[in-house]
């Protein structure tokens, strides 16, 4: 083995990847657009959910319930009457159906506790949940308010002080913006070495490579560490730009100590592109095998939805994956501000998983040789 | 070589009007000008030529005339009509055959024999007896009747071309095209190419053949020839008058002299000066070297000696070991059995040493199109450790000596092919190797750059005593050899000089004694093959051949025959490609269990702790009260702030409480008390349902306490708010999400299948089927689409007993309405990847486009996450047009909601409609011609 081989073909890989439009927008746009419209683009847990209201007590204190819900959670309530109720529901026009009974008005103040009726289609999780939520609370303290005027209502004696920690007002482009990233530096990583290696295959100039005084780990180690470090570079500028600057999200912990956690993730993941690029014999299989891999590695990693809610053996079979650690890795750095003293198995997890893939792909990579040449 | 030419020029009949006129015919490419001005009359009846080397037009002019590409200036009249009339080419279509470029670039490489046959014959309208006929009589005269299983792409190059030729033939062509037909296939092949060429023009003299080649010696024996070059014709005439004009004795040098002054510059021809005495020992040998893959043995026991020095020529057809003997020879492969040493050491794939002593050029253009021709010689000097003082003044001797110097800083894309080789030989020997092995070098190369290359090589090899091992096509390269190697089938036949071999077989040329050699080796090898009669079984058609196509009426617009043909093809390339096959198949599976359990929302077995500072039987009610619950998992108490931060910031607990001292006592005494809760708000989201929960739970503790204490009533709410959660009572995650997964994998993989599936054709030139047969567009996009509906509909069908089985989520209401609406939507899906295939170009920009076309209003605007009805502008007018919002009401109304079809009728219509829309709009945007 030569170091110098491993520097001068890793040059010439810095020097392909100029002269790729392609590869160089998706690098830009990943770092950049990509990070600023997940960041911005977060939808709100509710958002204009549409809600219909039977109004059957048509009474000073039921108008005012309905014109409570006003955007942008909800959509201006459609009035409606009982018999529409279902079918609309069925159609999925409503998320939410409140019928206010007769009467509603005069049983409140006469202290009987009406019931109105909330109708929620829990097939739509992400309003269904939440928004009933604010339903109930919208509702009682119209109510409470509208009693108010007539007499003292009685308040609870405990108060619950919810605070969130590390991001008090729970604001999702923090999350959003840091979490793209992240997805983005796997995505790429994998990207960029694997259709390095294609287009050398393609071009026939791996075979041209093997003939000379290079061995297989050389090349291999070359496309590592150069896609390594271009994505580590562009990793490092979409976090100190576009995420503190341009989005002023407010990062934590150290950025250095998350760059090297990096550093060593992009070590797996590259190998992963390469053991990718070897599987697949032209560039469109590849792309289709990046679709079977990379979705599952970002939706189940814990870097989406939290991984508790996972079954166990997802949560298991997951801990394979170098992702999973770096996630965690990442949100305990960037979001909780932990240094290396917390985040040391994540970086122990990933050399081992990386060292691994490494391995396993320089096989692989040695044995289809003769394949491609 | 006796081809016979039934109808020469002249002969009264052919002298007729022609079988194609090009008038004043121009063709760009981008910048790039193909053809230029051309002016050409083609005389029917007889064989006629396009001479000239790689890229001067010849292809182009030849998809002119074929139809197969979209004219841009000029005329082109074929067969009594403009090819600019989509009527007329419709009408001759079936009358014109044409075999593109490339080994097998007209035929399916994982389809057999037999069915690339069949499917030429089911789009040309013959029923199963007649292809079956058909087939039987072509094969037999091709020799191709023993292999009717194999697949094309396993053929050798001879044989791909036979039946290449064959599926041209199927259909009694009037007029057949020929992009050079044998360029890559052996001598042997070649001859019994055009001997089949001379028994079917016999059988039907008035059929008019048009053929390119590189290869002068085949274009002697034409009718009729036109020498091009840049895009332009620089002569036309028979071949014997061309001689005459040009006072040359040979086509080759013929063609030389036509070219014009600037080309034929600095042109001298190559001498070879005598060769010294053997170097001192062998420079390669090989003993019994044989390679096999699987049960074929692509190399049988070759046994060669080459001395230093010398020039080592090695001849055979495409496929038949040349290239796996030299790989084997370098190291790149290791042989099954037998030895290859070079200069004496055995070749060690690992040894490094010997790598450097060797250059190596392969058959195709291999250095790095991005980095610039100095670029590439650097690194490839660093690469063979020059010494890196000496690399500057290498690399510059390397550029002056192949001429490389005015273009060395540009990239070696853009550098004519001859260049390009020359290039290649730079990088091979910057590192001065005492040996060159060039596999097929000169391929494709004009006749002027291959003598300029060949000086270079004499050069290197007398001068510097350079051992050189060099494959080639070229017959009067092989001449200039010192010794050469003939190869078939994997076996060296004969080793020796060139005229030693024309002696030893009283030949009157290398090429007749190649051929001796061959018949020997392939007579004991199939006798019954060569022992067919061609005359006898030779097609005596011309009475049924109008019976077929252009039956008229509808058929002529729509035929349900030659759609099954596209789409039983379809269906057996789709089984024989295994990453596609597992997409269509599992990647449905695959992508449901991700996403069912990825998009999750259920927030569950949350961990939290306690730092209870009251530690009183109601503070640990309190607790008891959190940790009760389904949601939360208690984890160790608390016991200070320092590490309350610290298990936090840990991620260790994602929820803490704090108790307040005194807690018991104030709550006793009617005092406002306080608890504190600090919830990891790293994940919004999940946060957000974490504030939920322990909202819930402390009010639900209140409400007991409450109670206790007897004033309940006061304390539980002015109303009662009576929440349902209907169709999905435990607000579950995967009963909400799973039938909405349904829907927008059906659209993604079904979209991306069919826009490959065309993409494909247009990327590997099989499309030039589409083009130049009289399929239409609506047999060939509907042809395609059906093996993917029939494919999805399967993929649905195993999503929902996955949904109902591995996912527990039941299917409350109609199956069968369920089903008619996935059968719609995959068809509606499976269109819309055919419309985007209609303006994408490669596979891979099918591929993405197809997932963002596909992917974001199917998740954004359907109604998946935010119903339609809560969007605005353009967003929410997708989400009302596009098949996914139909179709995913459907699915939830099944699954989730009871529904049937009285319910749901409202969503069919548009989903109904989607399907002859968008095939049509496909259909209006696909071109029947290449531009």
């Amino acid at each position: 083995m030569r170091l110098a081989n491993i520097g001068y073909l890793g040059v010439k890989e810095f020097r392909s990847l100029l002269r790729d439009p392609i590869m160089l927008v998706l690098i830009v746009y990943a770092f950049t657009v990509s990070v600023y419209t997940a960041a911005t683009a977060m939808p709100e847990t509710l958002n204009k959910a549409p809600i219909a209201v039977v109004n059957e007590d048509r009474s000073p204190l039921s108008w005012r319930i309905v014109s409570a819900f006003y955007p942008p959670y909800f959509m201006p309530p459609d009035i409606i009457d009982q018999a529409e109720m279902d079918a609309r529901m069925d159609a999925g026009l409503d998320t939410f159906a409140l019928d206010i009974p007769p009467e509603f008005q005069r049983d409140l103040l006469a202290g009987r506790r009406p019931t109105i009726q909330l109708n929620v289609d829990a097939t739509r999780m992400s309003q269904a949940f939440t928004g009933s939520g604010y339903i109930q609370t919208i509702v009682n303290d119209e109510v409470r308010t509208f009693v108010q005027r007539y007499r003292e209502v009685p308040e609870m004696p405990v108060d619950l002080a919810l605070r969130a920690r590390f991001n008090p007002q729970l604001n999702k482009s923090w999350f959003g913006a840091v979490m793209q990233v992240i997805n983005n530096v796997t995505m790429l990583s994998i990207v960029l070495t694997g259709a390095a290696l294609i287009r050398e295959r393609e071009h026939g100039t791996v075979e041209h490579l093997l003939v000379m005084p290079v061995t297989p780990f050389e090349i291999m180690s070359s496309k590592v560490w150069a896609m390594a470090l271009v994505v580590l570079a562009a990793t490092a500028f979409a976090l100190t730009a576009v995420v503190q600057g341009w989005l002023s999200v407010p990062i934590q912990g150290s950025l250095p100590l998350f760059l090297a956690g990096a550093a060593l993730h992009l070590f797996a993941t590259t190998s992963m592109g390469i053991f990718l690029g070897t599987v697949a014999r032209s560039m469109p299989q590849f792309a289709l095998l990046l679709m079977l891999v990379l979705l599952p590695l970002q939706m189940l990693s814990g870097g989406s939805t939290p991984r508790e809610s996972m079954p166990d053996a997802v949560q298991y079979i997951m801990l394979a994956a170098p992702n999973t650690h770096f996630v965690m890795l990442a949100q305990a750095i960037l979001y909780r501000g932990a240094g290396f003293a917390t985040v040391w198995p994540q970086f122990l997890a990933i050399a081992v998983i990386g060292a691994a893939l490494f391995g396993f792909a320089l096989a692989r990579f040695r044995r289809t040789l003769n394949t491609m040449a | 070589m006796s081809p016979i030419s039934p109808a020469r020029v002249g002969d009264g009949e052919a002298t007729a009007a022609p079988v194609a006129r090009l008038q004043e015919v121009t063709l760009r490419y981008g910048k790039v000008c193909a053809l230029e001005e051309v002016s050409l009359d083609i005389p029917a009846g007889c064989m006629a030529g396009l001479i000239g080397p790689d890229g001067v037009g010849k292809s182009s002019l030849l998809a002119l005339v074929a139809g197969a590409r979209a004219i841009q200036e000029g005329q082109v009249e074929v067969l009594g009509g403009t090819m600019a009339d989509a009527r007329h080419r419709q009408t001759v279509g079936p009358r014109i055959a044409y075999m593109p470029q490339g080994l097998g670039g007209n035929l399916y490489p994982t389809l057999s024999v037999a069915e690339n046959l069949e499917f030429f014959g089911r789009l040309f309208g013959q029923d199963a007896g007649e292809r079956a006929r058909r087939i039987d009589r072509l094969t037999g005269t091709t020799g191709l009747r023993s292999f009717l299983e194999r697949p094309a792409g396993k053929l050798s190059g001879g044989m791909k071309q036979k039946l290449g030729l064959c599926c041209a033939l199927i259909h009694d062509p009037d007029l057949l095209i020929l992009d050079e037909p044998t360029t890559g296939v052996d001598p042997l092949s070649r001859r019994q190419f055009w001997e089949l060429i001379a028994s079917i023009r016999r059988s039907r003299p008035r059929m008019s053949v048009l053929v390119a080649t590189a290869y002068m010696e085949e274009a002697a024996r034409f009718d009729w020839l036109a020498a091009m070059d840049g895009g332009r014709v620089l002569a036309r005439d028979t071949p014997a008058a061309l001689l005459h004009s040009t006072g040359t004795d040979s086509l080759e040098a013929a063609f030389i002299r036509l070219l014009p002054e600037e080309k034929r510059r600095g042109y001298r021809a190559v001498e070879i000066p005598p060769r010294p005495e053997d170097g001192e020992g062998a420079a390669i040998e090989a003993r019994d070297l044989t390679k096999r893959f699987g049960d074929f043995t692509a190399v049988d026991q070759v046994n060669l000696r080459v001395s230093r020095g010398e020039i080592f020529g090695f001849l055979g057809s495409n496929g038949c070991g040349k290239t796996t003997t030299m790989k084997m020879l370098t190291g790149l492969l290791p042989p099954s059995e037998g030895q290859a040493r070079l200069f004496g050491q055995e070749v060690d794939p690992h040894d490094l040493v010997t790598r450097s002593r060797v250059g190596y050029m392969s058959q195709f253009f291999s250095l790095y199109t991005e980095l610039t021709v100095r670029q590439n010689l650097v690194l490839h000097a660093r690469l063979f450790r020059v010494p890196a003082a000496g690399i500057p003044e290498r690399v510059d001797e390397m550029l002056e000596r192949f001429d490389l110097a005015i273009v060395a800083d540009s990239l070696p894309g853009a550098l004519p092919l001859g260049l390009r080789q020359r290039l290649s030989l730079a990088v091979a020997t910057i590192h001065k190797p005492e040996m060159l092995i060039l596999d097929e070098p000169t391929s494709g190369v004009d006749p002027v750059a291959r003598d300029s290359f060949w000086r270079i090589l004499v050069e290197l090899s007398r001068r510097d005593g350079v051992t050189i091992f060099i494959s080639t096509h070229f017959m009067n390269e092989a001449e200039r050899c010192d010794r050469i190697s003939l190869m078939h089938a994997g076996r060296v036949l004969v080793t020796d000089a060139p005229d030693a071999l024309v002696e030893k077989r009283g030949a009157k040329s290398l090429e007749e004694a190649f051929i001796a050699y061959l018949e020997d080796a392939s007579a004991e090898a199939s006798a019954q093959e060569a022992g067919q009669s061609h005359e006898a079984t030779m097609l005596d058609s011309g009475e049924e051949s109008g019976g077929s196509p252009g039956a008229g009426g509808w058929r002529h617009l729509f035929d349900p025959q030659r759609m099954m043909g596209q789409a039983r093809r379809e269906t057996l390339e789709l089984r024989r490609d295994p990453i596609r096959l597992t997409l269509a198949m599992l990647g449905s599976v695959i992508l449901m269990f991700v996403m069912g359990y990825g998009i999750s929302l259920d927030v569950e077995d949350l961990s939290f702790a306690v730092m209870d500072r009251d530690q009183t039987s109601l503070s640990r009610d309190y607790t008891l009260n959190l940790a009760g619950s389904r949601y939360f998992i208690e984890r160790a108490p608390i016991t200070s702030d320092a590490e309350l931060d610290r298990r936090m910031r840990e991620g260790d607990i994602s929820l803490a409480i704090e108790i307040p001292p005194g807690f018991a006592r104030d709550i006793a005494r009617g005092r406002r008390v306080e608890i504190g809760a600090w919830i990891d708000g790293a994940m919004p989201t999940r946060a957000e349902t974490v504030r939920g929960y322990v909202q819930g739970i402390h009010a639900h503790w209140l409400a007991t306490k409450a109670r206790e204490a007897g004033h309940g009533e006061a304390l539980a709410g002015l109303v009662n708010i009576e929440t349902r959660f209907r169709y999905n009572p435990d607000v579950k995650s995967l009963v909400a999400m799973v039938p909405a997964v349904i829907p927008l994998l059906l659209m993604l993989i079904p979209a991306m299948l069919a826009a490959l599936s065309v993409v494909r054709e247009k990327e590997l030139g099989s499309i030039t089927n589409f083009y130049v047969t009289p399929t239409t567009r609506l047999e060939f996009l509907i042809g395609k689409q059906l093996p993917y509906v029939v494919l999805s509909f399967l993929s649905f069908l195993l999503l929902t007993l996955l949904a109902v089985t591995v996912f527990g989520v039941p299917l409350e209401g109609s199956f069968l309405t369920l089903a008619a609406g996935a059968l719609l939507y995959v068809s509606a899906a499976t269109a819309m990847g055919l419309l985007i295939s209609t303006f994408m170009r490669s596979q891979i920009a099918a591929i993405f486009g197809t997932a963002v076309l596909t992917i974001l209003p199917a998740a954004n605007f359907s109604g998946m996450i935010d119903p339609v009805s809560s969007l605005e502008g353009t967003g929410r007018l997708i989400g009302q047009i596009y098949p996914t919002t139909h179709f995913l009401t459907i699915a939830r109304g099944t699954f989730s909601k009871a529904l049937n079809f009285s319910d749901l009728h409202a969503a069919f219509l548009p989903l109904a409609l989607a399907p002859p829309i968008l095939i049509g709009l496909a259909a209006a945007l696909l071109k029947k011609q290449e531009r």
